[in-house]
């Protein structure tokens, strides 16, 4: 607390970001929050942002009405604060720039959040993802794979888990001398097992292979994973780089595989670019989407230059790739990138994901994102900024998974038991600190942090809200029927992820869900399901037939189905408990509710949609047209429309 | 003319039938009149039925004595016909392209073409302007039906009956109608119930170089502002089109002669531009590099979402004026024919819930398209795979329902149709075996003596066992004002038309009860 000068601050205007809409409130700074409280006293929404959300806090120059406050959040939320005295705006600002660098592990939200569970629970929670059990529902320790303990102590290797998976071929010896000849000692492993092929896929970082440098132990080590596959004579070597890059990565002793040195191997660039590409994208991409008024061609420009869904159609075409190789050939794919912690996960994970519908359940992705990016040690800590950071690693890789995830809803959306908002609820956590999960760089660091002991698991929370990120329209059959997805590659099939980019833009969202309105009726079917099934045991219990059955009118007394709270979006049903994530309860259709004064409640009313946010142009522009006496602009309102 | 000469093989066995996203169909094909039919001979596979009419056009190959012929439709479906034997190819292929590009309306299917459901209700007499009068009466008595163009000779492109301020007589309309381009001069489009302002169409004013004005016009539309009221003219014209037009004989309401009226220019593409841009996205969708880039730089090029986005901005300013300021509003373009309907239909749909219920969409479509002379036949004559150069066709119709699907994907709990009426009204506007979107205006559709000799698709798809799959399961009558967004990124790109994706069963299905 010592750090906050000014907790409170009233008559804060907040500006909405696409419009010339602006509401008035009051601004408490806590220990964990940055909180925006409007003052309307009908409709007072909340806004909730946590300090570790933030991602930078920019104080703009004085302007007659107050200091603006630009505030960005890593969940792309922006607001827009003014704050009438500019002292104020300065204790805020200088608070925030303290708050939102945290020192030291112990600063972050995972160490003081407490969700009132006892320890029994909390432990529990942690047990819910249990990694060998995963191993052996792929069928593994089996005749060709075993559980190695060689990283028990984190020797061989810092950044892998302590259980690793190996080829029954691979001994110690060749194990510790591949680790040797593999950037910060990341030996091939293997990740996922696709039973029905007996076909591996398997990650490791880049060999030190430099022009010319081989290690046998290496070239034993590929060997093993090819032998260990009879379906296939060779394996594939995925390099997930630009050819470029991994050339380039020679001249400083690293690189990669020589087809010469190692037999029956088929090597392949598959051309996804590296961390700091992808940065500048996104940025370009938050750049575009966030400007006003925002033309239909500078967009689609604007989406062309950022690379953006390039980037995203790479890694899925890479993961299809893989998914392809496994699956309709049998062979085996090792795939690797520089470090393997961030192309290579997003490719295993996603390539696993196209293999197994059972990765498609909510506890599926949970126990993928466990393995391919948790246990595997992407580096979460660096890459979502969580402690005093580099800029330099700062980087949308899990996003970009997350977002070709989404890319498949879209295009089978029978076949997730999860909807977006699932993923988009991940992404919050991964950035909020709130949870243990993802908080540090590797495994061997969260053992040190006493994760376990000291902070809870977002998997059991997630569990326990699990209805509000269903998929309606799943269909466990449809995964059946079709085990290995094969999604197309048109490029037109990939889209901008507007709940995601845009999730708090409410303006922009649709104004009415069919996700939240068949949930609803779900709901409400389920529960007259079981007043049927209640009235039937009363009449059995005055032993009336059943049959045949008669239109009975229902009981008066029974209200109608609950609608859904707010049509908006298709964002979940929220538990009330949990108001810190979930914030903000903006209420808008203020002015479609005088538009239907017959509905009762505004429960019906088209939330979000209104004239003046849209700003549908000219209606918008000030005055002044005097000239230009061609197009005639006018100020929005009735009270200046005297002519 | 008999048919039968221009079909120089009319069956061929062992044809076999490929279409995107279905498995292929060998079987027997055969030529008729009118349609193109492919049929297995076999229970319970999908025969395919082809109007040539929808046929854009076809292209021709040969490997070895296979002769393969791709049949590029209106309705932008391609599928591909492999035929044994050079020439029963070259056969078919000339027959297609006779049958499909005959110009006479009166050879058209509509014609020929006789129902097996018994027509209850009588698609023809379901709008009449009568009607849609006796709703305005209830509401209000400011306005009369004039019959000032029973004979078509005020606007041959308008019906016979109007709706035009009570205090305005047929004299005044006829001077009114020869200040407006085609003698389209103001009407009543839209009444807003609940603050009584309205909206009305036209085309534009033929002001010409020198500023000619007419103070009937002047005094028609001043009638329809309450006292110190003033009103909107929305061009949708760029001024700088409209100072264009000037030169040959058109223009704009100068602010001198319509001091209570403010002007309000939009960028809506003339239908030239539209055609090109249509026919720029259906290649874009086509092309199968699966470069991100070179698809969004292709999609930007056809400016599709770009006119989709003006189209709807423009509709949503005039629905804004009416409900937000409380004003009145005259919509026009150049002839009044296009891209004013374009806006006329979308404010009602956002601003009258009526119009989000099938019913109340059909008679949208009837009162604001069909009636209101949108020339149907001319910008639906060729699609984007016509190799014949563009006369006067264009896509006005179908960036329209891409609009309305724009609103629907917003407010998917606010209509009572579903996406696949949409589908279905852009099918049978460009080849159909209903009367409905044949000729160019009322007047010529009397002369073909449609009413008698057709069948309207009315009368098809109101019948219960239709309507059942153009039904939204979600919707929930609701009275607002609907105002969807219109940031590029709320705007998606309507797929189901562009054949991007596998069709809905239930389409499928309609494919063949259609026939």
């Amino acid at each position: 607390m010592e750090h906050i000068r000014t907790p409170k601050v009233e008559q804060v205007k907040l500006l909405d970001r696409f419009s010339n809409k602006s509401v008035t409130g009051t601004l408490h700074l806590t220990a964990t929050h940055l909180i925006f409280v409007e003052s309307n006293s009908t409709s007072a929404q909340e806004i909730w942002i946590l300090h570790h959300h933030i991602a930078s806090v920019e104080k703009l120059s004085l302007k007659t009405n107050g200091c603006p406050l630009l505030i960005q959040c890593r969940n792309f939320r922006l607001v827009h604060f003014v704050i009438p005295r500019e002292r104020d705006c300065h204790d805020i600002y200088s608070s925030l720039l303290r708050l939102l660098r945290p020192v030291s592990y112990d600063e972050l939200y995972a160490f003081s959040y407490n969700p009132k569970q006892n320890d029994q629970q909390r432990e529990e929670g942690w047990q819910l993802i249990d990694l060998a059990a995963e191993f052996e529902r792929m069928g593994v320790p089996c005749d060709q794979w075993q559980l190695t303990d060689v990283n028990r102590e984190y020797k061989v290797c810092k950044t892998y888990p302590r259980d690793l998976y190996v080829p029954i071929m691979a001994s110690k010896p060749i194990i510790v001398g591949s680790s040797k000849f593999r950037s910060k000692g990341r030996f091939p492993v293997l990740t996922y097992f696709y039973q029905e092929k007996k076909a591996a896929v398997c990650r490791c970082s880049q060999p030190l292979s430099g022009f010319s440098a081989r290690c046998l132990e290496d070239e034993h080590m590929l060997q093993a994973i090819s032998k260990a596959n009879h379906n296939s004579r060779y394996i594939y070597v995925m390099d997930t780089r630009p050819k470029l890059n991994a050339l380039a990565n020679r001249a400083a002793g690293k690189g990669y595989e020589n087809e010469d040195n190692y037999s029956n191997i088929r090597f392949q660039f598959v051309g996804i670019e590296n961390i700091h590409v992808m940065r500048g994208s996104l940025q370009k991409l938050l750049e575009v989407v966030g400007t006003r008024s925002l033309s239909m061609t500078d967009y689609l420009v604007g989406l062309e230059n950022s690379g953006w869904l390039r980037h995203i159609k790479a890694i899925m075409d890479a993961a299809i790739f893989l998914a392809k190789a496994v699956t309709v050939e049998g062979a085996s794919v090792l795939v690797h990138c520089s470090d393997g912690w961030d192309r290579t996960a997003q490719v295993c994970a996603l390539g696993s994901l196209l293999m197994d519908p059972y990765y498609r359940t909510i506890k599926g992705f949970m126990v993928l994102i466990e393995k391919d990016w948790i246990s595997f040690g992407h580096k979460f800590a660096d890459r979502c900024d969580q402690l005093d950071p580099d800029p330099k690693e700062v980087s949308p890789i899990f996003t970009q998974f997350l977002e070709c995830v989404w890319q498949l809803t879209e295009q089978f959306p029978q076949a997730f038991e999860f909807s977006e908002w699932f993923l988009i609820q991940i992404h919050e956590h991964v950035h909020s600190c709130q949870f243990g999960n993802f908080l540090g760089n590797s495994q061997r660091q969260r053992e040190d942090l006493q994760l376990k002991e000291r902070t809870y698991s977002l998997w059991a929370h997630l569990l326990s809200e699990k209805q509000n990120y269903l998929n309606p329209v799943y269909s466990p059959s449809f995964a059946e029927s079709h085990p290995v997805l094969e999604p197309s590659t048109q490029a037109y099939h990939f889209k901008f992820w507007r709940n995601m980019y845009h999730q708090y833009d409410r303006s922009m969202h649709p104004r009415q869900s069919i996700l939240k309105h068949v949930l609803t009726l779900k709901d409400s079917n389920r529960e007259l399901e079981g007043t049927v099934q209640a009235l039937k045991t009363k009449l059995q219990k005055f032993s009336v037939s059943t049959s045949p059955l008669k239109p009975q009118t229902p009981p008066r007394e029974r209200s109608l189905p609950p609608r859904p709270q707010s049509l908006i979006l298709g964002a979940p049903l929220l538990s009330r408990k949990e108001v810190q994530q979930e914030e903000d309860e903006e209420v808008f259709g203020e002015e479609a509710m005088e538009d239907a004064p017959a509905i009762t409640g505004g429960e019906r009313t088209v939330e979000g949609s209104s004239a003046t946010e849209n700003g549908y142009g000219e209606l918008m522009g000030s005055f002044g047209s005097k000239n230009e006496p061609g197009a005639v602009t006018l100020e929005f309102g009735v009270a200046r429309m005297t002519c | 003319m008999e048919f039968a000469e221009l079909i120089k093989t009319p069956r061929v066995d062992g044809v076999v039938l490929h279409r995107p996203f279905m498995p292929t169909v060998e079987g027997t094909l055969c030529l008729t009149g009118h349609h193109l039919i492919l049929s297995s001979r076999q229970d319970n596979t999908e025969e395919l039925w082809l109007l040539h009419a929808n046929i854009d056009s076809i292209e021709k190959r040969f490997v070895g004595s296979l002769g393969t012929i791709i049949v590029k439709c209106k309705d932008l479906r391609v599928i591909q016909l492999d035929i044994p034997g050079m020439e029963e190819c070259l056969n078919i292929a000339s027959s297609i392209e006779a049958l499909s590009t005959l110009d006479s309306v009166s050879l058209m299917y509509p014609f020929f073409y006789r129902p097996l459901f018994e027509v209850i209700e009588d698609g023809w007499q379901l709008f009449v302007p009568e009607e849609a009068f006796k709703d305005l009466e209830s509401m209000t008595d400011e306005w009369r039906l004039s019959e000032v163009n029973k004979d078509f000779s005020v606007c041959p492109s308008y019906p016979s009956l109007l709706t035009v301020p009570k205090d305005i007589d047929d004299e005044s309309l006829c001077k009114a109608a020869s200040f407006r381009h085609g003698g389209r001069f103001p009407v009543l489009s839209y009444y807003h119930k609940k603050n009584g302002m309205v909206m009305m169409r036209a085309a534009q004013p033929l002001t010409g170089t020198n500023g000619r004005r007419c103070k009937e016009d002047e005094k028609l539309i001043n009638a329809t502002l309450c006292a110190g009221k003033r009103g909107y003219i929305i061009d949708t014209r760029t001024i700088a089109v409209a100072q264009q037009a000037k030169a040959r004989g058109g223009g704009f309401e100068q602010e001198a002669n319509y001091a209570q009226w403010r002007r309000i220019h939009k960028a809506i593409e003339r239908s030239n531009v539209l055609q090109e841009g249509l026919i720029k996205l259906v290649e874009a969708c086509n092309d199968q590099s699966h470069s991100m880039d070179r698809w969004l730089s292709k999609l930007e090029a056809s400016n599709w979402q770009s006119n989709v986005k003006e189209i709807l901005t423009t509709a949503c300013l005039a629905a804004q004026c009416i409900d937000r300021e409380g004003a009145s509003v005259l919509v026009h373009g150049t002839e009044g024919t296009d891209s004013t309907l374009q806006v006329t239909s979308l404010a009602q749909i956002i601003l009258d819930p009526a119009c989000r219920t099938i019913r109340g969409f059909e008679a949208l479509i009837e009162r604001e398209w069909l009636q209101a002379g949108h020339p149907f036949q001319q910008r639906c004559a060729q699609s984007a795979y016509s190799n014949g150069k563009p006369r006067s066709e264009a896509p006005v119709f179908l960036l329209f329902l891409d609009c309305v699907w724009q609103i629907l994907r917003q407010f998917p709990c606010s209509f009572q149709f579903n996406e696949n009426f949409l589908i279905m009204l852009f099918e049978h506007a460009y080849a159909s075996q209903f009367g409905t979107f044949l000729g160019n205006s009322v007047a010529e559709r009397l002369k073909l003596l449609l009413s008698q000799k057709t069948v309207s698709l009315w009368s098809w798809v109101n019948r219960p066992q239709e309507l059942e799959r153009f039904l939204n399961p979600l919707y929930e009558p609701n009275n607002l004002v609907i105002w969807p967004s219109v940031a590029p990124q709320s705007l998606l790109l309507w797929e189901v038309p562009l054949q991007m994706h596998e069709m809905p069963k239930e389409h499928m299905d309609c494919e063949i009860s259609m026939c």
